[in-house]
C-alpha cells in the first residue's frame, strides 16, 4: 500500500535478491548507525541476527526455569500426596520412596519446559498478531516463499526517509518502498 | 509456473545419494508442496482412501457405542486374560507414534539432513497415532467419563493416585507425550501456514491459514527465538520418547507374570516402537510420494535410510526375542520355562511363529540395497512389519496371561466383533485424519526444505 497522506510511516522496506545480499545490506545498515531495524526472510538466515545487532534471546533461560518448576512440581506433588495427604504403605516401601517418583518428575520437567519453550517463543515474539504494518509492503507475500526484506523503522532516532532509501538502494536493494502505519496499529 | 517446469524435468530423477533435487529453486520447492493443500482437487485414490477410512470410522463408533452401553463385557476379555486387544492396540499405536518423534527430534539433533522431507509427515502420524492409542486405555477403564480419576486432584473421596505404579507413570508419560508432540508439530507448522496464507487465493483459505499462522512474518528476531525453541523442543522430545515407551515396557515388567517380568522389556520396547514406527512411515510415504509426484523431495535415499534404521531396530527386537528364550532357560524357573514352551507350541503357537517370520525373517531382506531402494517391495515389507509388531504385543499379552499359575485357572482368549471393530476402526480413524491432513496441511516442511536447498546450493557454489 502506498503511503497515505496524514498517516505516519512505519519505515522504509527494501527487498533483496537472496539471503547473502540481505546479510551484506544488514551489515551496512548497522554500520551506518541504525538500530530500529528488522529483516524478514522465508528461511532463518544465519548471521543476520548479529548483522542487525540484535541481542541474544533470553528464551533458553526461560525454558530452564520451566524445567526446574516442572521438577519441583513433580517432586513436591508426589511427596505431599504420598507422605502427608494420603500416607499408605505400598509393597513395604517407605512413604517417601523417591526413586519411584522419578518418572513423573521427569515427565513434568519435560512438559513444563516445552510449555516454556513454545509459549515463551510466541510470547516474546508478540504473536499471535494478525496484522503488522510490514504486511503492507508491496510483494511482501513472497517473504514466506523467496522474498528477502530489510526494514529501517521510522522510530529509529536517525530515521530520515530519503537517507534510508538511498542507503538501502546503495546496499543492493532490488526494490525500496515506504510503508505506512495504520492509525489504529499499536506503535 | 516455474515449478511445473522443474517438476517435468524431475521425471528422470533417480539419484540414490541425494536428499533433494538441487535443480529446484526456493519458489519451485515451496510451490510444489503448497500446491497440494491449495489445489481444489484431490487425487481420486486419496478420496477413495478417505471413504474407506470413514466406513471403518463408522465401525469404530458403533463398537464404542455398544461398549458404552453394555460395558467392557462386549470385549473378549475375562479371567485370566484381563488385558486383551485394548492393551495390544494401545502399545501398537503408541509405538507407531514414536518414529515421528525420532525423525523430528533425534535426527534433528544428529544433523541428519534426510529427515527434512519426511519429518512433517512423521510428526503428523505421531499425533494421530497417539490419539488412537489414548482411546484404548480410556475405554478400557470401563467408564471413560470418569477417566479423570486417574489424575491427582482434590476430591470428596479423599483419595489420591498411587504414584509408585507404572500404570500411573503411564498416564503422565502419555499425556505429556501427546502434549509435547502437538506443540512440536504446531511450532513446526507455523512458518508453513504463513506460506499457505500468503499463497492462498480463496478468501476462506486466506483467513483460515491466517488465523492458524498467528501472524508469522519471518522477522529475524522471531526466527532467532524460533530456532532456539525448536532445538530445545527436539532436545526435550528425545529423552521423552525413550521414557514413554520404557514406561510402557515397565507396565509389563513390574508385574510378576511369567513372560512379562523381564529386565529387557523397556529397551526392547523402545527398539520395537521405532521399528514399527518407521514401517508405518514407509507405508504412508511410499503411496504419497508416488501420488503427488514428490520423488524429488522424498528420494530413494530417504527410503534407503529408513530401511537401514528398520534393519537395525529389527535386529534389536530379534535379540529381545532371543533373550526372552534365554531368560526362560537360564532362570531355571518352572513357570518361565513353561511360558516359553507354551508360546512356541501351545494353543497360540501360530501367533509366535508368524511374529518370528514378520519381524525376524522378512526384515533380513533389508540387507540388500536393491530391496532398500525399490518402493514396491518396501511397501509390502512395511505392512508385514506392521502386522509383525502387532503380533508381538498379541504374543506378549495373550500367551503370558492365558496360562495362569494353576491349570484350574487356565483359559482362552477370543476377540469379539467389537474388539475387531474398534481395532480396525482406529485404523480408519487414523487414515481419515491423515487424508484430512494431506488435504489441508503442507505434508513436507517447507521452510526446512528451503533451508536445506539453500545450504546445498551454496555448498556446491551455485
Amino acid at each position: 500500500m502506498k503511503e497515505q497522506a496524514g498517516h505516519k510511516t512505519f519505515g522504509v522496506v527494501a527487498e533483496f535478491a537472496d539471503g547473502e545480499a540481505l546479510l551484506k545490506a544488514a551489515n551496512k545498515v548497522r554500520e551506518a548507525g541504525y538500530t530500529a531495524t528488522d529483516a524478514f526472510s522465508p528461511i532463518p538466515v544465519h548471521g543476520l541476527v548479529e548483522a542487525l545487532g540484535i541481542r541474544r534471546s533470553r528464551l533458553a533461560g526461560l525454558v530452564m526455569c520451566g524445567g526446574f518448576l516442572g521438577a519441583a512440581t513433580g517432586l513436591g506433588m508426589q511427596a505431599y500426596f504420598s507422605v502427608i495427604q494420603y500416607p499408605h504403605v505400598v509393597s513395604g516401601r517407605p512413604l517417601f520412596s523417591w526413586p519411584s517418583f522419578v518418572p513423573i518428575i521427569f515427565e513434568l520437567t519435560v512438559l513444563f519446559s516445552a510449555f516454556a519453550a513454545v509459549f515463551g517463543m510466541f510470547g516474546l515474539n508478540g504473536l499471535p498478531r494478525p496484522h503488522h504494518p510490514v504486511f503492507d509492503t508491496p510483494g511482501f507475500d513472497r517473504a514466506s516463499t523467496d522474498g528477502f526484506f530489510l526494514c529501517i523503522q521510522s522510530n529509529d532516532p536517525k530515521y530520515n526517509a530519503t537517507a534510508a532509501r538511498s542507503l538501502l538502494e546503495k546496499a543492493g536493494a532490488v526494490k525500496v518502498s515506504e510503508v505506512g502505519q495504520h492509525p489504529d496499529d499499536p506503535e | 509456473m516455474a515449478h511445473n517446469v522443474v517438476a517435468d524435468k524431475n521425471q528422470g530423477f533417480v539419484e540414490i545419494e541425494a536428499v533433494i533435487d538441487e535443480r529446484h529453486s526456493l519458489e519451485s520447492v515451496t510451490g510444489k508442496i503448497s500446491d497440494i493443500p491449495l489445489s481444489p482437487v484431490l487425487p481420486r485414490s486419496i478420496i477413495g482412501v478417505g471413504v474407506v477410512a470413514l466406513m471403518l470410522l463408522g465401525a469404530m463408533m458403533t463398537s464404542v457405542g455398544f461398549l458404552l452401553v453394555e460395558g467392557t463385557g462386549v470385549w473378549g476379555i475375562n479371567q485370566p486374560v484381563g488385558w486383551g486387544f485394548a492393551i495390544i492396540n494401545f502399545v501398537w499405536w503408541i509405538g507407531i507414534g514414536h518414529a515421528g518423534t525420532l525423525i523430528s527430534a533425534i535426527l534433528l539433533l544428529l544433523r541428519q539432513e534426510w529427515r527434512t522431507s519426511i519429518n512433517r509427515f512423521a510428526e503428523t502420524m505421531t499425533i494421530f497415532a497417539v490419539m488412537c492409542a489414548g482411546l484404548f486405555p480410556l475405554l478400557h477403564v470401563g467408564r471413560p467419563w470418569l477417566a479423570y480419576w486417574l489424575f491427582p486432584y482434590p476430591n470428596v473421596m479423599q483419595m489420591w493416585p498411587q504414584f509408585r505404579s507404572p500404570l500411573l507413570w503411564d498416564v503422565f508419560a502419555v499425556s505429556t507425550y501427546a502434549t509435547v508432540s502437538l506443540l512440536f508439530w504446531f511450532t513446526g507448522l507455523v512458518p508453513d501456514l504463513a506460506t499457505l496464507r500468503d499463497r492462498a487465493t480463496g478468501k476462506i483459505a486466506k483467513i483460515g491459514y491466517g488465523i492458524a499462522s498467528m501472524g508469522w512474518r519471518g522477522s529475524a528476531r522471531h526466527w532467532q527465538r524460533y530456532e532456539i525453541a525448536y532445538l530445545l523442543l527436539a532436545g526435550l522430545s528425545t529423552p521423552l520418547v525413550v521414557s514413554v515407551h520404557s514406561i510402557v515396557g515397565l507396565d509389563f515388567a513390574v508385574s510378576v507374570i511369567p513372560g512379562w517380568h523381564v529386565t529387557i522389556f523397556p529397551p526392547y520396547f523402545v527398539a520395537g516402537a521405532i521399528f514399527s514406527g518407521f514401517a508405518m512411515v514407509l507405508t504412508l510415504a511410499i503411496p504419497v510420494r508416488a501420488l503427488f509426484g514428490l520423488k524429488d523431495l522424498i528420494t530413494l535415499n530417504h527410503l534407503n535410510n529408513i530401511s537401514k534404521v528398520m534393519l537395525a531396530t529389527g535386529l534389536m527386537v530379534l535379540y529381545g526375542y532371543g533373550m526372552e528364550a534365554f531368560f526362560a532357560w537360564y532362570s531355571a524357573n518352572t513357570y518361565e520355562g513353561f511360558m516359553f514352551i507354551n508360546r512356541a507350541t501351545g494353543p497360540y503357537w501360530w501367533s509366535y511363529w508368524a511374529l518370528i517370520f514378520c519381524n525376524g525373517v522378512a526384515p533380513q531382506l533389508l540387507w540388500f540395497k536393491k530391496v532398500r531402494t525399490s518402493p514396491a517391495i518396501l511397501f509390502v515389507l512395511s505392512i508385514i512389519i506392521n502386522i509383525g509388531m502387532w503380533l508381538e504385543r498379541f504374543v506378549i499379552v495373550i500367551t503370558s496371561l492365558h496360562r495362569d499359575f494353576l491349570p484350574s485357572s487356565w483359559g482362552m482368549y477370543t476377540p469379539t466383533k467389537f474388539d475387531w471393530g474398534l481395532y480396525l476402526g482406529t485404523i480408519g480413524f487414523f487414515l481419515f485424519l491423515m487424508t484430512l491432513a494431506i488435504k489441508f496441511l503442507p505434508m513436507i516442511s517447507q521452510f526446512e526444505v528451503r533451508e536445506l536447498l539453500h545450504k546445498k546450493q551454496h555448498k556446491n557454489g551455485h
